[in-house]
């Protein structure tokens, strides 16, 4: 691999769109009005899209992959499924995540050291195993969250490839802003790429990951990395509202929704509520998984 | 202001382009929270280097507080001991705090206070970086914490206790091996977390733009005195310049006002030392550009130690300025096109480099510094016994006392 010196060819054709601050990027769109339809998220047949038209919020949980064992992680998909998962976003183990807090930084790092390196590769057979054999009826569709590396790694062509062969239908990938997805978007029809807004983005910066989404907009509620809180972030009602006023798409809230007390009240004012860490620090005991789903399910829908 | 030089505005050698590439290297991979910030940087810090008052104190307390410019001292014994004609030793070890990572954090610093951040944060390997900023942070007023790996502590335990006198908080990092990697890992994240009021000062030309062009611009001025002091003593010809190579910065500090001023037929070799550890067939080194392959760490895209799936890998040197598997993204731009050669040098090669500089010179550099130093044989053996080499000593070796005594030098 040492010898593929330009990355795997990922930026050597296309690098001036991809830093931040690129000039056909930074051009804010004119917001949506309520129901009118964007092109990409609300395209006919999206899977992805249909999570969100249920007519009430969708619970997103976030699964580990590997984590404590691959085995093992297919049976907590299962469950989270089985439990009520809405759409079920399976975390890549990676060595270095940035954006991730203590529960999930270790599972990852568990997950990493199984079968003498477990990675993207792994994930995405897993993912596969899960959409061949989901175990319930109506299986939620999965998108995979990973950070960028893997991804160059493996070659973004090859990826997408391989996602779109294990029925993937998006991915999250918090370390590639809008304005690095260029490449990325080249190769990778047919997948939804979800960007991710902070509570630091400024009006100019929602515009840009509004107009990059597809499907939905991932809210990150707190500064900060994922990881349990004990309350929901000061001023979320104001962050989500700020959001929609740049998008007519989905918006999911995440990072710090620990309980099911907290899933009901995102689910007041967002289409969308991600639970993360609250769920990897169960995924020893599926059967724990799929009762705490349950709860959150419940919590959303009520 | 006539002593201490900056970069001149010629633009011959431009990188970054407006995104912070260069090349296919560098940008800007990090979660949506601190673009904002980074977008923010890179406005001040543009404003800041056009605005001549932020200029003139930055170079007054160069000169005034730093000690610059540091010395370009012929070193004939070396010389002689090498098999070179003239070796010349840019003197960055007589800088306050001893290194060359104080032209950074006093740039960086400045920068916070223009911006009004109160509180800086820093990561630190061999406890240099963490030093300077914990210097820079007291003469400042600046409240700072330095994040430090538990292994880098245990080896640098003067550097951690310095740093705490200075008035820093140093917080252990005991993720991952313990080492600089891990303390940027964490100190990034910390950052996520306080970044509206927080600056965060990366000690080497490494990170998300517009740091690796920052922390060049800042370290530049060792470059642009080697140029000056080279006119003064009318140094004909110099036939190489070295430097080591961990993140990068004292070597792209070295090499950007020849690569930018100095025209391709008249520019000497510049050539980097890349830490090769136990050796390069072993897995205990930190030869990213020589070993490595391209990949995301810490924001940026560049060479990198990394596994199969993509992970970065532990890595090693007696070094802990060294021990990173990453490397700023112009090294590797400037490897692909051939305009810095890199080469290695494994721990024992630069603790004979260290003893030699020591007896023949009375100088006792860095262990970082030493890999520099102990190209000299190679070049001599390439260029001739009348060859001109010039290096920069990035560091003195006074932190190094414990790990030298533990190799067995002296004994």
């Amino acid at each position: 691999m040492a010898s593929e010196k330009r990355g795997h060819g990922a930026f050597s054709s296309d690098a001036s769109t991809a830093g931040v601050g690129a000039e056909d990027a930074s051009r804010p769109s004119a917001p949506r009005a309520p129901g009118e339809d964007s092109e990409r998220g609300d395209a006919p047949g999206s899977r992805l899209a249909d999570v969100f038209r249920q007519g009430r919020p969708a619970l997103i949980t976030y699964v580990m992959a590997g984590y404590p064992d691959r085995a093992t992680s297919l049976e907590v998909l299962r469950a989270a499924a089985r439990g009520g998962a809405d759409l079920i976003e399976l975390g890549v183990p990676y060595g270095d995540p940035l954006a991730d807090g203590p529960v999930i930084a270790e599972a990852a790092a568990v997950a990493c050291a199984g079968e003498g390196g477990f990675g993207l590769v792994h994930a995405i057979q897993v993912a596969e195993a899960f959409v061949r054999d989901p175990g319930v009826e109506h299986a939620p569709p999965v998108v995979a969250m990973t950070y960028m590396n893997p991804v160059m790694r493996l070659g973004l062509k090859e990826t997408a490839e391989r996602l779109r062969a294990a029925g993937i239908v998006g991915v999250i990938i918090p370390d590639m802003p809008p304005e690095a997805a260029g490449p990325w978007r080249q190769v990778s029809d047919g997948i939804e790429t979800v960007f991710l807004t902070a509570p630091t983005s400024t009006d100019d910066r929602l515009a840009i990951v509004a107009a990059a989404s597809s499907a939905f907009i991932y809210c990150v509620s707190a500064v900060g990395t994922t990881g349990e809180r004990e309350s929901l972030a000061a001023g979320l009602v104001d962050q989500v509202e700020r959001v929609r006023q740049h998008t007519a798409l989905p918006v999911a809230v995440g990072f710090g929704v620990s309980t099911a007390a907290h899933a009901a009240q995102v689910a007041a004012i967002a289409d969308g509520v991600i639970v993360g860490s609250a769920i990897v620090k169960r995924q020893a005991d599926p059967r724990q998984v799929e009762t705490f789903v349950r709860e959150l399910a419940a919590a959303v829908r009520c | 202001m006539s002593d201490v030089l900056l970069p001149s505005a010629d633009m011959a050698y431009s990188t970054p382009d407006a995104q912070g590439f260069y090349g296919p290297y560098g940008g800007t991979f990090v979660p949506e929270t601190v673009i904002p910030a980074l977008q923010e940087l890179a406005s001040n810090y543009q404003e800041a280097i056009e605005d001549i008052a932020f200029l003139e104190e930055f170079i007054s307390l160069l000169r005034d507080y730093v000690g610059r410019p540091s010395p370009l001292y012929r070193a004939d014994r070396l010389a002689e001991a090498v098999g070179l004609g003239a070796v010349y030793l840019k003197r960055e070890d007589l800088n306050h705090t001893g290194a060359h990572k104080i032209n950074n954090t006093i740039g960086q610093c400045l920068l916070a206070k223009r911006m009004g951040k109160k509180r800086v944060i820093a990561e630190t390997g061999a406890g240099q970086h963490g030093v300077a900023t914990a210097t820079t942070a007291a003469l400042m007023g600046l409240e700072c914490a330095v994040f430090m790996g538990v292994e880098d502590i245990r080896r640098q335990a003067l550097n951690v206790y310095k740093m705490r006198l200075l008035g820093a908080e140093v917080v252990p990092v005991s993720d991952g091996q313990g080492t600089l990697a891990d303390a940027v890992t964490a100190a990034l994240r910390h950052w996520v977390e306080c970044v509206e009021d927080t600056f965060y000062v990366i000690g080497s030309a490494l990170g998300p733009h517009p740091y690796p062009q920052m922390v060049r611009y800042f370290q530049s001025v060792i470059g642009s005195e080697i140029l000056g002091q080279m006119e003064e003593k009318q140094i004909p010809h110099v036939d190489a310049v070295v430097a080591c190579i961990g993140g990068g910065s004292n070597a792209i500090g070295t090499f950007y006002p020849f690569l930018r001023d100095v025209p391709v037929e008249k520019r000497p070799l510049l050539i980097g030392a890349e830490a090769a550890g136990l050796g390069l067939d072993t897995d205990r080194h930190g030869a990213a550009l020589t070993k490595g392959s391209p990949g995301v760490l810490h924001g940026f895209y560049s060479y990198l130690l990394q596994d199969d799936a993509g992970n970065p890998l532990e890595a090693y040197s007696i070094s802990a300025g060294l021990d990173y598997p990453g490397v700023g993204p112009e090294h590797s731009y400037l490897k692909d096109e051939g305009l810095v050669r890199y080469e290695t040098v494994t721990d024992a090669e630069a603790l004979e480099a260290f003893a030699l500089l020591t007896r023949v010179e009375g100088i006792i550099p860095a262990i970082e510094s030493s890999h520099a130093l102990a190209l000299l044989p190679r070049l001599a053996a390439e260029l001739g016994p009348d060859a001109t080499v010039i290096v920069t000593v990035s560091g003195r070796g006074d932190k190094d006392m414990d790990i030298v005594r533990e190799a067995g030098l002296g004994e």
